[in-house]
Protein backbone atom coordinates (compact mmCIF):
# COMPACT_ATOMS: atom_id res chain seq x y z
CA UNK A 1 0.00 0.00 0.00
CA UNK A 2 1.45 3.16 -1.04
CA UNK A 3 2.35 5.40 2.15
CA UNK A 4 1.67 9.16 -0.11
CA UNK A 5 -0.44 10.59 -1.95
CA UNK A 6 0.10 13.39 -4.60
CA UNK A 7 -1.73 16.84 -3.53
CA UNK A 8 -2.41 19.78 -6.21
CA UNK A 9 -1.76 23.25 -5.18
CA UNK A 10 -4.59 24.34 -6.93
CA UNK A 11 -4.73 27.87 -6.80
CA UNK A 12 -1.17 27.87 -8.63
CA UNK A 13 -1.88 25.09 -10.99
CA UNK A 14 -1.41 26.32 -14.87
CA UNK A 15 -3.79 23.19 -15.89
CA UNK A 16 -1.65 22.17 -18.69
CA UNK A 17 -2.13 18.53 -18.43
CA UNK A 18 1.27 17.05 -18.28
CA UNK A 19 0.60 15.29 -14.83
CA UNK A 20 -2.71 13.93 -16.39
CA UNK A 21 -0.84 12.20 -19.38
CA UNK A 22 1.94 10.75 -17.10
CA UNK A 23 -0.51 8.78 -14.45
CA UNK A 24 -0.55 5.48 -14.72
CA UNK A 25 -3.85 4.86 -12.86
CA UNK A 26 -5.68 7.59 -14.56
CA UNK A 27 -6.09 9.41 -11.09
CA UNK A 28 -6.10 13.17 -11.98
CA UNK A 29 -8.42 14.99 -13.93
CA UNK A 30 -8.47 18.98 -14.88
CA UNK A 31 -11.66 20.40 -13.76
CA UNK A 32 -13.28 22.18 -16.21
CA UNK A 33 -9.85 23.98 -17.31
CA UNK A 34 -8.95 25.36 -13.76
CA UNK A 35 -6.68 23.42 -12.14
CA UNK A 36 -5.71 19.21 -11.61
CA UNK A 37 -6.99 16.94 -8.87
CA UNK A 38 -6.49 14.16 -7.88
CA UNK A 39 -8.50 11.05 -7.26
CA UNK A 40 -7.43 9.80 -3.60
CA UNK A 41 -8.81 6.45 -3.98
CA UNK A 42 -6.93 5.91 -7.32
CA UNK A 43 -3.60 7.72 -6.48
CA UNK A 44 -0.94 4.76 -5.71
CA UNK A 45 1.73 7.47 -4.74
CA UNK A 46 4.41 6.56 -7.53
CA UNK A 47 5.65 10.48 -7.55
CA UNK A 48 5.16 10.81 -11.48
CA UNK A 49 3.26 13.93 -11.71
CA UNK A 50 5.31 15.84 -8.94
CA UNK A 51 8.31 14.80 -11.49
CA UNK A 52 6.78 15.94 -14.30
CA UNK A 53 4.70 19.27 -13.49
CA UNK A 54 6.15 21.99 -14.65
CA UNK A 55 4.92 24.64 -12.27
CA UNK A 56 6.12 22.07 -9.31
CA UNK A 57 2.35 22.69 -7.71
CA UNK A 58 1.66 18.90 -6.86
CA UNK A 59 3.32 17.86 -3.93
CA UNK A 60 3.47 14.12 -2.73
CA UNK A 61 2.05 14.23 0.94
CA UNK A 62 1.42 11.04 3.66
CA UNK A 63 -1.57 9.42 3.07
CA UNK A 64 -3.23 10.34 6.90
CA UNK A 65 -2.85 13.68 6.00
CA UNK A 66 -5.03 13.52 3.05
CA UNK A 67 -8.29 15.67 3.44
CA UNK B 1 5.60 -7.50 -21.68
CA UNK B 2 4.14 -3.94 -21.76
CA UNK B 3 1.35 -3.03 -23.70
CA UNK B 4 1.74 -0.51 -26.38
CA UNK B 5 -0.32 2.35 -26.08
CA UNK B 6 -2.75 3.26 -29.05
CA UNK B 7 -1.85 6.63 -29.88
CA UNK B 8 -4.68 9.18 -31.01
CA UNK B 9 -4.09 11.43 -34.68
CA UNK B 10 -3.85 14.67 -32.25
CA UNK B 11 -0.76 13.04 -30.35
CA UNK B 12 1.15 13.90 -33.63
CA UNK B 13 0.38 17.54 -33.79
CA UNK B 14 3.93 18.63 -32.75
CA UNK B 15 4.68 17.39 -36.31
CA UNK B 16 2.24 20.70 -37.29
CA UNK B 17 4.31 22.79 -34.90
CA UNK B 18 7.55 21.98 -36.52
CA UNK B 19 5.61 22.41 -40.01
CA UNK B 20 4.78 25.40 -39.46
CA UNK B 21 8.25 26.73 -38.57
CA UNK B 22 10.04 25.48 -41.63
CA UNK B 23 6.82 26.88 -43.95
CA UNK B 24 7.54 30.26 -42.87
CA UNK B 25 11.02 29.72 -44.04
CA UNK B 26 10.12 28.86 -47.30
CA UNK B 27 7.27 31.50 -47.56
CA UNK B 28 6.29 33.56 -44.89
CA UNK B 29 2.91 33.91 -45.88
CA UNK B 30 2.28 30.67 -44.44
CA UNK B 31 2.43 32.54 -41.04
CA UNK B 32 -0.92 33.31 -41.13
CA UNK B 33 -2.11 29.74 -40.34
CA UNK B 34 -1.19 30.73 -37.08
CA UNK B 35 -3.97 32.21 -36.37
CA UNK B 36 -5.40 29.28 -36.03
CA UNK B 37 -3.28 28.41 -32.92
CA UNK B 38 -5.14 32.15 -31.28
CA UNK B 39 -8.55 31.34 -32.30
CA UNK B 40 -8.89 28.00 -31.36
CA UNK B 41 -8.28 28.25 -27.77
CA UNK B 42 -10.03 30.37 -27.52
CA UNK B 43 -13.18 29.16 -28.97
CA UNK B 44 -12.87 26.02 -27.34
CA UNK B 45 -12.46 27.88 -23.81
CA UNK B 46 -15.71 29.93 -24.41
CA UNK B 47 -17.43 26.97 -25.49
CA UNK B 48 -17.02 25.37 -22.20
CA UNK B 49 -14.05 23.15 -22.93
CA UNK B 50 -11.62 24.79 -20.54
CA UNK B 51 -8.18 24.08 -21.57
CA UNK B 52 -8.80 20.77 -23.93
CA UNK B 53 -6.65 22.26 -26.60
CA UNK B 54 -3.60 22.59 -24.02
CA UNK B 55 -3.96 19.26 -22.64
CA UNK B 56 -4.81 17.64 -25.82
CA UNK B 57 -4.19 19.40 -29.34
CA UNK B 58 -0.91 21.38 -28.62
CA UNK B 59 1.48 20.94 -30.83
CA UNK B 60 3.97 23.01 -29.32
CA UNK B 61 3.59 21.44 -25.94
CA UNK B 62 4.53 18.57 -27.42
CA UNK B 63 7.69 19.21 -29.21
CA UNK B 64 8.44 20.79 -26.15
CA UNK B 65 7.95 17.24 -24.43
CA UNK B 66 9.70 15.49 -27.02
CA UNK B 67 12.76 17.54 -26.87
CA UNK B 68 12.99 17.53 -23.20
CA UNK B 69 11.91 14.13 -22.13
CA UNK B 70 12.44 12.09 -24.92
CA UNK B 71 15.25 13.85 -26.10
CA UNK B 72 16.72 14.39 -22.78
CA UNK B 73 17.95 17.94 -23.35
CA UNK B 74 15.69 19.24 -19.84
CA UNK B 75 17.76 20.01 -16.71
CA UNK B 76 14.44 18.88 -14.98
CA UNK B 77 14.52 21.83 -12.32
CA UNK B 78 11.90 23.37 -10.52
CA UNK B 79 11.29 26.87 -12.54
CA UNK B 80 11.34 29.49 -9.81
CA UNK B 81 8.79 30.74 -7.86
CA UNK B 82 8.22 34.21 -9.32
CA UNK B 83 7.27 32.59 -13.00
CA UNK B 84 4.59 30.30 -11.52
CA UNK B 85 3.00 33.42 -9.61
CA UNK B 86 -0.05 34.93 -10.92
CA UNK B 87 1.76 38.13 -11.27
CA UNK B 88 4.17 36.83 -13.64
CA UNK B 89 1.57 34.53 -15.64
CA UNK B 90 -0.62 37.62 -15.94
CA UNK B 91 2.43 40.53 -16.74
CA UNK B 92 3.52 38.32 -19.46
CA UNK B 93 -0.21 38.24 -20.77
CA UNK B 94 -0.06 41.96 -20.79
CA UNK B 95 3.15 42.23 -22.24
CA UNK B 96 2.77 39.60 -24.98
CA UNK B 97 -0.58 41.30 -25.60
CA UNK B 98 0.94 44.70 -26.07
CA UNK B 99 3.36 43.72 -28.30
CA UNK B 100 0.59 41.91 -30.50
CA UNK B 101 -1.06 45.12 -30.53
CA UNK B 102 2.24 47.05 -31.47
CA UNK B 103 2.19 44.21 -34.19
CA UNK B 104 -1.22 45.09 -35.49
CA UNK B 105 -0.42 48.64 -35.63
CA UNK B 106 2.79 48.30 -37.81
CA UNK B 107 0.51 45.85 -39.94
CA UNK B 108 -2.11 49.08 -40.24
CA UNK B 109 0.96 51.65 -41.10
CA UNK B 110 2.08 49.45 -43.88
CA UNK B 111 -2.37 49.30 -45.04
CA UNK B 112 -2.60 52.96 -44.91
CA UNK B 113 0.68 53.85 -46.78
CA UNK B 114 2.40 55.52 -43.92
CA UNK B 115 5.11 52.58 -43.62
CA UNK B 116 7.10 50.86 -46.22
CA UNK B 117 6.72 46.94 -45.79
CA UNK B 118 10.11 45.16 -43.45
CA UNK B 119 10.86 42.09 -45.08
CA UNK B 120 12.32 40.88 -41.41
CA UNK B 121 11.64 38.94 -38.19
CA UNK B 122 12.46 40.33 -35.09
CA UNK B 123 13.72 38.11 -33.03
CA UNK B 124 12.91 38.28 -29.09
CA UNK B 125 11.76 41.96 -30.00
CA UNK B 126 14.93 43.35 -30.50
CA UNK B 127 16.98 41.53 -33.09
CA UNK B 128 15.93 42.41 -36.71
CA UNK B 129 17.03 39.53 -39.12
CA UNK B 130 16.49 39.81 -42.83
CA UNK B 131 13.95 37.22 -44.24
CA UNK B 132 13.91 38.69 -47.59
CA UNK B 133 14.33 35.80 -50.02
CA UNK B 134 10.40 35.04 -51.02
CA UNK B 135 8.54 37.26 -53.33
CA UNK B 136 5.37 38.34 -52.03
CA UNK B 137 4.81 40.76 -54.13
CA UNK B 138 1.22 39.18 -55.14
CA UNK B 139 0.29 39.78 -51.94
CA UNK B 140 -0.90 42.75 -50.41
CA UNK B 141 2.08 44.29 -48.76
CA UNK B 142 0.23 44.80 -45.18
CA UNK B 143 -0.56 40.91 -45.33
CA UNK B 144 3.09 40.05 -45.88
CA UNK B 145 4.06 42.80 -43.23
CA UNK B 146 1.38 40.70 -40.68
CA UNK B 147 2.67 37.76 -41.80
CA UNK B 148 6.40 38.83 -40.76
CA UNK B 149 5.13 40.05 -37.52
CA UNK B 150 2.99 37.10 -36.13
CA UNK B 151 5.96 35.04 -37.75
CA UNK B 152 8.48 36.41 -35.36
CA UNK B 153 5.98 36.39 -32.05
CA UNK B 154 5.66 32.85 -33.04
CA UNK B 155 9.67 32.43 -33.55
CA UNK B 156 10.28 34.33 -30.45
CA UNK B 157 7.70 32.46 -28.35
CA UNK B 158 9.19 28.96 -29.44
CA UNK B 159 12.52 29.90 -28.56
CA UNK B 160 11.39 30.81 -25.30
CA UNK B 161 9.76 28.15 -24.78
CA UNK B 162 13.00 25.80 -25.95
CA UNK B 163 15.34 28.19 -23.77
CA UNK B 164 13.05 27.39 -20.13
CA UNK B 165 12.48 23.80 -21.26
CA UNK B 166 16.38 23.34 -21.31
CA UNK B 167 16.89 25.54 -17.67
CA UNK B 168 13.84 23.95 -16.20
CA UNK B 169 11.20 21.49 -17.52
CA UNK B 170 10.20 19.93 -20.48
CA UNK B 171 6.90 21.83 -20.62
CA UNK B 172 7.83 24.83 -18.42
CA UNK B 173 6.62 26.86 -21.27
CA UNK B 174 3.13 26.20 -20.41
CA UNK B 175 3.45 27.63 -17.32
CA UNK B 176 3.51 31.18 -18.74
CA UNK B 177 2.27 30.50 -22.33
CA UNK B 178 -0.43 33.82 -23.03
CA UNK B 179 -2.68 31.32 -24.77
CA UNK B 180 -3.02 28.91 -21.44
CA UNK B 181 -3.21 32.04 -19.13
CA UNK B 182 -6.27 33.34 -21.24
CA UNK B 183 -7.90 30.05 -21.45
CA UNK B 184 -7.52 29.49 -17.96
CA UNK B 185 -8.67 32.63 -16.84
CA UNK B 186 -11.34 32.03 -19.00
CA UNK B 187 -12.11 29.07 -17.92
CA UNK B 188 -12.20 30.17 -13.90
CA UNK B 189 -14.44 32.92 -15.26
CA UNK B 190 -17.22 30.45 -16.70
CA UNK B 191 -17.08 27.80 -14.22
CA UNK B 192 -16.23 29.70 -10.71
CA UNK B 193 -18.94 28.90 -9.23
CA UNK B 194 -19.26 25.46 -10.40
CA UNK B 195 -16.34 23.39 -8.51
CA UNK B 196 -15.35 23.28 -4.93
Amino acid sequence: MARTKAKVVENLCVACGTCVDVCPVNAINILKGMFARVDDNKCVGCGKCERVCPASVIDMIEKESVS
Amino acid sequence: MAKAKNKYWYEYLYIVSIAYLILGVFNILFAWLGMLCFAIPLIISLVGGGKTYCNKFCGRGQFLHILGDKFNLSRNKSMPRFMVSKCFRYGFLAFFMTMFASMIFNTYLVFSGTNELREAIKILWTWRLPWNWVNTSFASPWIAQFAFGFYSMMLTSTILGIVTMILFRPRSWCVYCPMGTMTQGISKLKHRNEVQ
